[in-house]
């Protein structure tokens, strides 16, 4: 309702963020300067391959970074008010209420003690004043909607009653019980198989258009993130090397990396026989975080890389692009020295 | 559930009957009672005649099995000092012992709790190095000095709380209890602290090694990112987790305590089951020694089940079989 009128100002706005490590190996910069902006009601697809300081952003909006990390610079601003050093309380009102994560292993994030009726009901015991019955009916409605067989039954259940799909869905409804205005799903799917995986998004997308929250999908599949998301991030080594509308962004990516990540999609529409093979690879590894090379981390794995990018860093430059679907103009921004060219 | 019970009671009986194989060994191989019995003037003829009556005179054999079936019958035979039953002797001190092991449990679970599950959750502040630098202290402190230290200061100096015996006691289930009166609470509060600061120690760093592997866990950053508060996330979602081991090592304490209270009970002339035994080994009191180590068997089995039982009610993945 309220999601038109306030369409210009973002609900997130991420400036400069810089979430560090500070371990006996040295310093990890998992995150290093990183920015964007989320409006209400969209959804931002947040790729790059492992390592790549994916969940570490979505861990630093929630405040959940633990020594030896610590946000070292940048700000949040959430609904206008930056929750970038908020004290355990005043961010225990925001968790779980105003922001909700879906956490990355559903194996590990639900407490193997109380039962997943206990564990869906606390949230709202947290941030409602809903009655025991009130939040019970609404249990077994989110644990329906997320498909969940005889949901009634299930909620006396433990965690290691639950296969691992399961679990999943239950850590999905767990974060979206309370209607949080942004969620933050940490590779939802992952560990799911396909077919289930396009159930639980188609799901997810319909949950967020109806309460008209705004998402960040975190995920390495640029698959997925092209069917659910408005605008994507490309993060590789803590810095975002790409970013614009995801129909740009998948039809006509600037940068090597993005293009190399497309690339290894699988299309199944490929004459080999198996329906998941590769049609190309990034070549070499993700660098080790803490010694980084100089100039664009991505360099030494990039056939256009030249003496320039190995030693000056690019920085984040916007182009015009025009999201297909909206006709509205939306930045295309890219960091890199030599950038693809705009095919038409 | 059924065929646990079968498997507990058969490995009761078990523990028990290589208890009285252990027992009779030794009490037939150290000592002879029949020279506390007799006069010291005692002619060879009285003597032989204790003997007989004690059934000393008869093969190790036929002695174990008097021995064993009488056990059997619940017959533990009767003190050579006291002249009543060894059983009744053990049951009527039982109260006192029971009253200082459990104060000093609460007081230790009291203490240990908090104290370990704020130093594992905060691992680097210094309030908890503190906290574990006075565990290892209270772990490395002999009961017996403790307990003197406390009578010297507490009772003898500042003259606070009683120094030794039991104080008043009342009728309490059928038990004689000092803890229903404020007096008899008095005297129970000195040998309670003696006993539980070893225990509170080690319970203490147990709690906090496991909290700080539990805080790592994912389910709690999951908690925290729900939005619970600091208590919930510690009490609901880390000690909980915590548990398992805790009760472990409190089963295997308990056990200890009650069997162990000895030395406590004779530095503040605590009338309980551990001054009991030792007044028995001076008196060569065969019959109330023996009570006593078949009680300790019995009280090792029986918190060992208790403690079966706690684990399934802590963890749904356990379940008792
Ligand atoms: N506690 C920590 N101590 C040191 N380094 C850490 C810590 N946690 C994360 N990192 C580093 O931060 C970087 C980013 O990690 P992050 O988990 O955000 O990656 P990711 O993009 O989510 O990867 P994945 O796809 O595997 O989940 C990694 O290089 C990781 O080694
Ligand atoms: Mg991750």
């Amino acid at each position: 309702m309220s999601n038109n009128e306030q369409h210009s100002k973002p609900l997130l706005r991420v400036q400069e963020l810089r979430t560090w490590f500070y371990t006996f190996g040295g310093l990890v910069k998992a995150v290093d300067g990183v920015s964007f902006d989320l409006a209400p009601g969209e959804i931002m697809g947040l790729v790059g391959e492992s390592g790549g300081g994916k969940s570490m952003i979505g861990f630093s909006i929630m405040g959940l970074i633990d020594p030896p990390g610590r946000i070292e610079g940048g700000r949040i601003e959430f609904n206008g008010k930056n929750i970038a050093g908020l004290s355990e309380d005043e961010m225990r009102v925001i968790r779980g209420k105003e922001i909700a994560m879906i956490f990355q292993d559903p194996m590990t994030a639900l407490n193997p003690l109380y039962t997943i009726g206990n564990q869906i009901e606390e949230t709202l015991a947290l941030h409602t004043a809903l009655s025991a019955r009130e939040r019970r009916a609404k249990a077994i409605e989110m644990l329906h909607k997320v498909g969940i067989p005889q949901p009634e039954q299930r909620l006396s259940h433990y965690p290691h009653q639950f296969s691992g799909g399961m679990r999943q869905r239950v850590v999905i409804a767990i974060a979206m019980i309370a209607k949080p205005r942004l969620l933050i799903a940490d590779e939802p799917t992952t560990a799911l198989d396909v077919t289930i995986q396009a159930q639980l998004l188609r799901l997810m997308r319909q949950q967020v258009v109806e309460n008209g929250t705004s998402m960040i999908l975190i995920t390495h599949d640029l698959a997925a993130v092209s069917q659910m998301a408005d605008t994507i991030v490309v993060l590789y080594c803590g810095r975002i090397v790409e970013k614009g509308p995801a129909e740009d962004i998948i039809a006509r990516p600037r940068h090597p990396y993005t293009r190399g990540l497309i690339d290894s999609i699988p299309h199944e529409t490929a004459e080999n026989d198996g329906p998941k093979q590769r049609l190309s690879q990034i070549p070499g590894n993700v660098p080790d975080i803490r010694k980084l090379p100089p100039g664009c981390a991505f360099a030494p794995r990039c056939s256009r890389a030249s003496e320039r990018c190995r030693m000056q860093d690019p920085v984040l430059m916007e182009h015009n692009a025009i999201a297909m679907g909206s006709g509205k103009l939306r930045p295309h921004a890219v960091a890199c020295h030599h950038p693809l060219a705009v095919s038409p | 559930m059924f065929g646990y019970m079968i498997k507990r009671l058969i490995q009761m009986v078990i523990v028990l009957w290589a208890v009285s194989v252990l027992v009779f060994v030794m009490m037939s191989f150290t000592g002879d009672p029949t020279f506390m019995m007799v006069p010291l003037d005692a002619t060879d003829e009285q003597i032989a005649q204790a003997r007989r009556i004690l059934g000393l005179d008869e093969s190790h054999l036929v002695q174990y099995w008097r021995f064993l079936s009488n056990i059997a019958q619940g017959d533990f035979g009767r003190s050579f000092v006291f002249r009543q039953p060894a059983m009744t002797l053990i049951l009527e001190r039982l109260p006192a012992t029971l009253e200082i092991v459990f104060l000093a449990m609460v007081m230790a679970l009291l203490v240990a709790i908090p104290l370990g599950v704020y130093a594992g959750a905060n691992p680097k502040k210094p309030a908890s190095r503190a906290v574990m630098a006075g565990s290892l202290i209270g772990i490395s402190l002999p009961g017996f000095w403790l307990g003197m230290v406390l009578i010297f200061v507490v009772a003898v100096k500042l003259q606070w709380l009683p120094s030794s015996g039991r104080g008043p006691t009342t009728e309490w289930l059928g038990m004689r209890v000092s803890f229903t009166s404020w007096e008899g609470f008095r005297h129970l509060i000195l040998p309670a602290i003696t006993l539980s600061v070893g225990t509170l120690a080690i319970l203490m760093r147990i709690i906090r090694a496991e909290m700080v592997e539990v805080m790592k866990q994912d389910y709690i950053k999951f908690a925290r990112a729900k939005g619970a508060p600091a208590k919930v996330i510690l009490f609901k979602h880390g000690l909980k987790n915590a548990l398992i081991p805790l009760v472990t090592v409190f089963g295997l304490m308990l056990g200890d305590l009650i069997a162990f209270a000895t030395l406590t009970e004779t530095i503040f002339a605590w009338p309980g089951i551990g001054k009991l035994l030792v007044d028995s080994i001076y008196r060569g009191d065969r019959p109330v020694i023996v009570v006593y180590l078949m009680f300790v068997a019995l009280m090792f089995v029986v918190v060992n089940f208790i403690v079966d039982v706690c684990y399934a009610l802590i963890d749904p993945r356990i379940k008792i079989k």
